[in-house]
């Protein structure tokens, strides 16, 4: 990888307000990501073709898909948002620039903060936008996905917020990946369960406002707490080699 | 009171301290385990409802209670790991996870022997048996990183990182998932509730339950041990402890 397609941090100065060197590093993950739109592509594949097995797989009739469709969809969306956490650190952590952001003056949640509102910005709203398509493929009516891309929308920031905790522990590890998933699996359950159990209450015309505010309360909760553990995690990764 | 706390972070000290009181934590929980399973296995009246095979929760009941305690027993000492780095809590927390893991097991899996005859099934997706796979998971996630790193502070801290996030998340897990069943179907089977049992039924179970408490201790010690030996193995009281063997 050439150096020129990843620029170095510059916010070195404590000058710099916690807010704008936020805005630095979220610019800077746009920019880099952007320069190898192949990564970006990824996920997105990896989406489209785990909901392809299901109707390959279990059934192809309409009565199944439009039953279990939104489970799939979140499952599928879950799995590719895992996948692409690894290079949520990964590549600063080879070349050094991870250990830059530790050393800057502004605090490390709010960076970490800016690289993981980056990540979800380049995974999980992806994910959102291809929803509907999908969702007229596994034969989901039209209430049932506009649910469904609410419920992704509130939810794959969370998923991103606790991945970061995961990438962070596992950072410079041996099958990190693998690892990564063992680790972060059983918290995204809660996610899961809002998420679909969202859309099953839509589908039998049940208010799903108080369901959508405790997906909201998820998120503040992953937004307050996450980017405090991640960081905590990530200078314990840094000191280990 | 902070004498007994600086002491306590001595691997020294702790080894010899629990050396003298480990043969007791054995007897005792033997004890009463074996105490709390012949009353409750022999003595104990038959339930009305599920006749005789209602007696595994003489191990059942214990096993769960455990396993969920060696988790928050193990989120306390994680604090106490990033706080004050105390060597021995994250002796305790790598000495316990895996106890903690077969304890969780056992608990799944005498549920599973009870279930095949009372429920006719040896599994069904009810909230408290996928709140407990989940907590067998998230015992599997802390061995699983606290194996993955060879640093042992960095490792001792990651894991303490990680338990702590599970411990947030425990409850969250256990009441979207209790929420989750309530949805899709009602609760069909439930265990009977304590206080409707008779003395002659819960006095056991709670013999057999400090039992395995103490035996659980004996084997905390036991293990802690094993680990603080390996840990200190260059330093000098070890080296004299294996050559005369006291400390």
């Amino acid at each position: 990888m050439n150096a020129e397609a990843r620029p170095a941090v510059r916010l070195a100065s404590s000058s710099v307000g916690a807010l704008a060197a936020m805005k630095g590093v979220f610019a800077r993950d746009m920019k880099v990501a952007f320069r190898q739109r192949q990564d970006l592509l990824n996920p997105l594949l990896f989406f489209i073709m785990v909901v392809t097995l299901f109707p390959l797989g279990v059934s192809p009739e309409v009565s199944f898909l439009s039953e279990a469709g939104a489970g799939i969809l979140w499952v599928a969306a879950l799995l590719s948002v895992l996948l692409s956490l690894d290079h949520l650190f990964r590549h600063d952590f080879d070349d050094g620039t991870l250990e830059q952001l530790v050393l800057q003056p502004q605090p490390l949640f709010l960076l970490i903060l800016a690289k993981t509102v980056a990540h979800w910005m380049l995974t999980g709203l992806p994910l959102v936008v291809l929803t509907p398509v999908l969702g007229v493929m596994v034969h989901l009516d039209g209430n049932s996905i506009a649910i469904l891309c609410l419920t992704l929308l509130i939810g794959t920031p969370v998923l991103s917020l606790i991945g970061a905790i995961g990438a962070a522990l596992t950072l410079g590890l041996r099958s990190a990946g693998v690892l990564l998933s063992l680790l972060i699996i059983p918290l995204y359950i809660p996610v899961l369960i809002f998420g679909t159990g969202t859309v099953a209450a839509a589908a039998e015309g049940a208010p799903v406002g108080a369901y959508l505010a405790l997906m909201g309360a998820f998120l503040m909760l992953a937004l307050t707490l996450a980017p405090f553990a991640a960081a905590a995690a990530l200078r314990i990764s840094l000191s280990n080699g | 009171m902070w004498q007994i706390f600086h002491k306590l972070g001595s691997p020294k000290w702790f080894f010899g301290i629990s050396t003298r009181f480990m043969p007791w934590l054995l007897v005792g929980g033997i004890m009463l385990l074996l105490a709390g399973a012949v009353w409750g296995l022999a003595f104990a009246p038959k339930d009305y409802l599920q006749g005789n095979s209602y007696r595994i929760i003489y191990i059942h009941v214990p096993a769960a209670f455990l396993a969920q305690s060696v988790y928050i027993m193990m989120a306390s000492a994680a604090i106490v790991t990033l706080v004050w780095r105390m060597k021995l809590a994250d002796v305790f927390v790598k000495a316990v996870a895996p106890v903690g893991l077969v304890l969780t097991f056992l608990a799944l899996f005498t549920g599973a022997v009870w279930g095949k005859p009372t429920w006719g099934t040896w599994w069904i997706w009810d909230a408290r048996l996928t709140s407990m796979l989940i907590l067998l998971f998230l015992y599997g996630g802390v061995i699983a990183l606290d194996r993955a790193i060879n640093d042992e502070k960095s490792a001792a801290r990651a894991v303490a990182v990680l338990v702590l996030v599970g411990v947030v998340n425990i409850p969250i897990i256990k009441y979207s998932v209790e929420w989750w069943n309530t949805l899709h179907q009602p609760a069909t089977f439930k265990l009977t509730e304590k206080p409707s049992m008779p003395a002659e039924m819960w006095v056991p179970l709670l013999l057999s339950v400090l039992g395995l408490y103490l035996v659980f201790g004996w084997l905390a010690c036991v293990r802690m041990q094993t680990e603080i030996l390996s840990r200190e193995q260059r330093t000098r009281w070890v080296k004299e402890f294996v050559m005369k063997g006291r400390v």
